[in-house]
């Protein structure tokens, strides 16, 4: 070739694993939705670590002498039926809401980009049965598997998590799997191949860092769901079981007390609604700050 | 057909465009004039970004809301510039189109090839459903689409490149527009297809006295092309005159880079391809003086100063550069090599 | 084109196996002897043996499974352990009221969704769009049934316009079969609208970067014209895949809202007979779920085939 080459090959550039960008937390300080949704969740945080520690009330003891408070200096947001404080509740059931969200996710994660990773790195029919598996179980909600296993196993949390953790495998598996392709296919990955690293390593090596901002992204969505799902299994009296208070469960208890208790209904919900709220925003924020590629109005 | 022949059917005069990009505002077009006589055919040539389509998306009215457009446009004698959306609407397609650069994705893949030709035919003429269907199906068998009548039905994934040109361009012409404004016709395409394309073009031009806008980077598709050019750099027109006269006596530094940047065919092996030394100034900072000072290689502190006005170096060959003594002198071998 | 639906149809019928396999471990093989769950720990062991035979219970697995397949294509799907009344009839009953609830949430949730999604794209990044945006992101947030509660608490326990719960049927009328589904319609269609208007809001916007829209307008297309004519049946096709996926999440919401307005509908049914141990019943229920659930979404990609006309050339 006579023509000198100009342009220089970046292929090395690219192996660099990527890294949190640059003044991220100056950036992302600056991010509406991700400071709003960031703030929302602490919150919600703080609230379960502080049941750990401390309540206003206790929120197993029954007081059926002071039932249906009003609030007040004592009980701020008034007593339920069982003259338990209303705080406390909110407070303990943010604690077990977290709870089964993480295990959840966490069930979700491990499956789901467990698989997802295997059918980037197998393709043929590994990948065929991974996918078709995944779109199987997308056509069972977690309510519907939850009632499966409620009715051989008995309602409760370990039947409430399992149900919300299959439910969260299926999308993990697609974003997984949907963007370690992309890696794959991508010129370092190419090179790590040439330079004889088996598929195990150039997973972990390449494939997991790459994909991990969108999976941050997605279990925080996912995380979000798994909140919904749990309220609404817990609502059914699927979920977790009395005495353990629950957001859910205390909107049942609340329902039929709408006409002497109406705020009673109200709390709950709100507390669901701000988790589920600030952490779609959260991940909203993230997917803008972690990977611009990604920044798609939704 | 309005308007006498002496008249220009187009006239644009000190037109200038403000966009607002990502790195804020931008002065993508200022002071451009021109006129075009009907039949008339004109080069806009120059790199992308240098504001030759930004020009062409305000004779079709389609910037971005957001675009500030000064200066005037006129057509026939009435006013473009701030016309209402839908006072433009019965203009476009039926008096002045536009081709497209991209003909892949250019054509909505959900509507039949026929479907899209008709519509302006539909919009723009009472014709019926029938008649525009038998006028799509003229048009397309007149672009050189084979089998015109069978295919009509077909959708554009089933076309190759060139032939979805084709159909654009049918639809441009199926209102019989006074002005075609072409955008890069065939850089998207083979450049087997490219000569077949603008042959067509260029015989279309003339069967219809249609007047004609040809934008392209490409200094040969304008010399083979268009009686008159205009070279656009950094958002003004640098150098404009006849084609012949712009080739022979180039006037600006800029128009004698882009002419040395050429790829040439039978090249001595190892000649290496001139470049204009820089790159083309973003058009959010522009410099205060001539927007190619900063490449230039005969550059003074004059030049820097103010943009510099435009020189007429003979009848109707004008030149935006304080130089054209010395660069018209410096333009050897321009003719013939 | 017919080759395409021809495969598609053929992975319907395998996953409809499959979860109709899964279905039937996990509710028929799983719990070990459903006579024993029925009559409890307590029961003696003749009493058992009784009635596991009667429910056809001492039948191997391979063929009470076949048996139950081959029940699900001819509509004889048993009879119910506790009512020994037919389980399809059950079923059919309970769909009057669950399917009229369906069909009205999910209209209404394409009605909303679209028209919001459209119109926050037609005026993308003005107020009215930013406004509807934070609506949605907020849609997205509530759960389904405390919006239902919301809904009760403002219209019936205040305004008392419409009854806290039950169903009217649909002997008396029609209008009063409608109303008493209204609040339960409307607090499915809520959340799922919002979702649903995001993603045709985004797959609308896509859609007008294309540069067949700018050829569009160079025809002498108004803005609204391209809209309707080019841009929309293009951003259909994101658009229906979660339609779609929105069906099933739609069909486990009504398990959940009948429970809120105690409505006997296919949810109540599930769950009464969760209660009672009547797991022909659930597992006839689930099937039937899971079923619509795989049906809805090979429509939608025969859909596509329709819609999308480089489909039939891509798979011949």
């Amino acid at each position: 070739m006579s023509t000198p080459i100009s342009a220089s090959v970046d292929v090395g550039a690219a192996t660099v694993r990527p890294q949190v960008p640059t003044g991220f937390w100056r950036r992302a300080l600056r991010h509406r939705s991700f400071v709003i949704g960031g703030t929302l969740s602490l919150m919600v945080l703080g609230a379960a670590l502080l049941s750990l520690v401390w309540t206003p009330w206790s929120a197993y003891e029954i007081d059926v002498a002071s039932k249906l408070r009003p609030p007040s200096a004592a009980h701020w947001l008034g007593t339920d039926v069982l003259g338990r404080d209303i705080v406390s509740l909110l407070l303990v059931g943010a604690r077990s809401t977290i709870m089964v969200g993480i295990i959840a996710v966490g069930i979700g994660i491990t499956f789901g980009v467990s698989l997802g990773l295997l059918a980037a790195a197998r393709r043929g029919w590994t990948e065929e049965l991974i996918m078709r598996m995944s779109d199987f179980t997308f056509a069972f909600p977690a309510v519907l598997s939850a009632i499966m296993l409620a009715a051989v196993a008995g309602p409760g949390m370990v039947t409430s998590i399992t149900a919300i953790g299959i439910f969260q495998i299926p999308t993990l598996v697609r974003v997984t799997r949907g963007s370690a392709n992309a890696i794959w296919a991508r010129e370092f990955v190419l090179a790590a191949r040439a330079s004889g690293k088996g598929g195990f390593r150039i997973t972990i090596e390449h494939v997991l860092p790459n994909v991990l901002p969108i999976l941050i992204v997605q279990a925080t969505i996912q995380f979000a769901l798994a909140i919904l799902a749990e309220a609404a299994l817990s609502y059914l009296g699927l979920g977790t079981q009395p005495p353990q208070p629950s957001w859910g469960r205390m909107l049942n208890d609340a329902q039929t007390l709408l006409f002497q208790s109406p705020m009673l209904a109200v709390y709950p919900g709100a507390a669901i609604a701000v988790a589920v709220l600030g952490l779609n925003l959260l991940g909203d924020g993230l997917r803008d700050l972690l990977d611009p590629r990604l920044s798609r109005e939704r | 057909m309005s308007g006498s022949t002496n008249a220009p059917l187009i006239e644009v005069r000190d037109l200038g465009i403000r966009l607002n990009t990502s790195r804020g505002p931008a002065q993508a077009v200022r002071g451009v004039s021109f006129s075009l006589k009907r039949g008339e055919t004109l080069g806009l040539v120059g790199e992308s970004g240098c504001g030759k389509s930004v020009t062409a998306m305000a004779l079709m009215g389609l910037l971005p809301e957001s675009a500030v457009v000064s200066g005037s446009i006129r057509l026939d004698g009435s006013e473009l510039v701030g016309l209402s959306d839908a006072n433009y609407c019965k203009l476009r397609g039926n008096r002045i189109s536009m081709i497209f650069q991209e003909p892949m994705t250019a054509l909505n893949p959900m509507h039949t090839i026929g479907r899209q030709v008709a519509e302006p035919l539909r919009r723009h003429t009472n014709c019926s459903a029938a008649a525009a269907r038998k006028e799509a199906i003229a048009l397309l068998d007149r672009v050189g689409l084979p089998d015109a009548a069978k295919r009509v039905d077909a959708y554009p994934h089933q076309f190759s490149g060139g032939q979805r040109q084709r159909v654009t361009i049918a639809m441009a012409l199926a209102c019989q527009p006074d002005v075609l404004i072409a955008d890069e016709p065939t850089t998207a395409l083979d450049v087997t297809i490219q000569g077949q394309i603008l042959d067509l073009i260029a015989d279309l031009v003339a069967e219809r006295g249609m007047s004609m806008i040809l934008i392209s980077h490409d200094l040969g598709v304008i010399a083979e092309n268009v009686q008159r050019m205009m070279v656009m750099y950094g958002g003004t027109v640098v150098e404009s005159g006849a084609t012949n006269a712009v080739f022979t006596r180039m006037g600006h530094p800029y128009t004698q880079g882009l002419f040395r940047a050429r790829p040439r065919l039978g090249a001595r092996k190892g000649t290496r391809l001139k470049t204009i030394a820089g790159t083309v100034p973003e058009l959010a900072d522009l410099p205060a003086g001539c927007t190619f000072a900063d490449r230039c290689t005969i550059v003074e502190d004059r030049c820097r100063a103010a943009l510099p006005a435009v020189v007429d170096v003979s009848a109707g060959h004008g030149v935006r550069c304080v130089r054209t003594d010395v660069s018209m002198a410096e333009a050897v071998g321009a003719v013939g090599a | 084109m017919s080759v395409f639906i021809f495969r598609r149809f053929l992975t319907l019928i395998a996953t409809l196996l499959g979860a109709s396999l899964i279905i039937f471990l996990v509710l028929d093989a799983l719990p070990g002897n459903a006579a024993q769950m029925l009559m409890g720990a307590d029961a003696s062991p003749d009493a058992v043996r009784a009635l596991t035979i009667k429910l056809g219970l001492d039948q191997p697995l391979y063929y009470r499974y076949v048996h139950w397949v081959m029940g699900l294509l001819t509509g004889d799907l048993g009879n119910s352990y506790v009512y020994g009344t037919p389980v399809a009839g059950l079923i059919a009953e309970r769909l009057t009221l669950t399917i009229p609830l369906a069909i009205m949430s999910m209209s209404m949730t394409v009605v909303l969704a679209l028209s919001a999604g459209i119109y926050t794209a037609a005026n993308h990044n003005k107020l009215g769009d930013v406004g509807v945006m934070s609506l949605t992101q907020f849609g997205i947030a509530l759960p389904n049934f405390w919006f239902a509660i919301l809904l009760i608490l403002l219209f019936s326990v205040k305004l008392q316009w419409l009854s806290a719960g039950g169903f009217a049927g649909w002997d008396e009328s029609i209008l009063a079969g409608i109303k008493s589904l209204l609040l339960p319609a409307i607090s499915l269609s809520v959340v799922q609208a919002a979702i649903l208007a995001r993603v045709t809001r985004s797959a609308v916007l896509e859609v007008l970067r294309e540069d067949f829209v700018r050829t569009a307008r160079a025809k002498g297309l108004s803005k609204r014209d391209v809209l309707w004519r080019h841009v929309l049946r293009n951003a259909m096709i994101p658009v229906m895949t979660i339609m779609g996926l929105q069906f099933a999440n739609l069909l486990a919401g009504t398990i959940v809202i009948e429970n809120v307005f105690y409505l006997p509908g296919l949810g109540r049914l599930i769950f009464q007979s969760i209660a009672n141990r009547d797991l022909i019943v659930v597992r006839n229920c689930v099937m039937l779920l899971a079923g619509v659930v795989v049906i809805v979404n090979f429509v939608v990609d025969v859909l596509y085939a329709f819609i999308d006309p480089r489909i039939k050339v891509h798979n011949l």
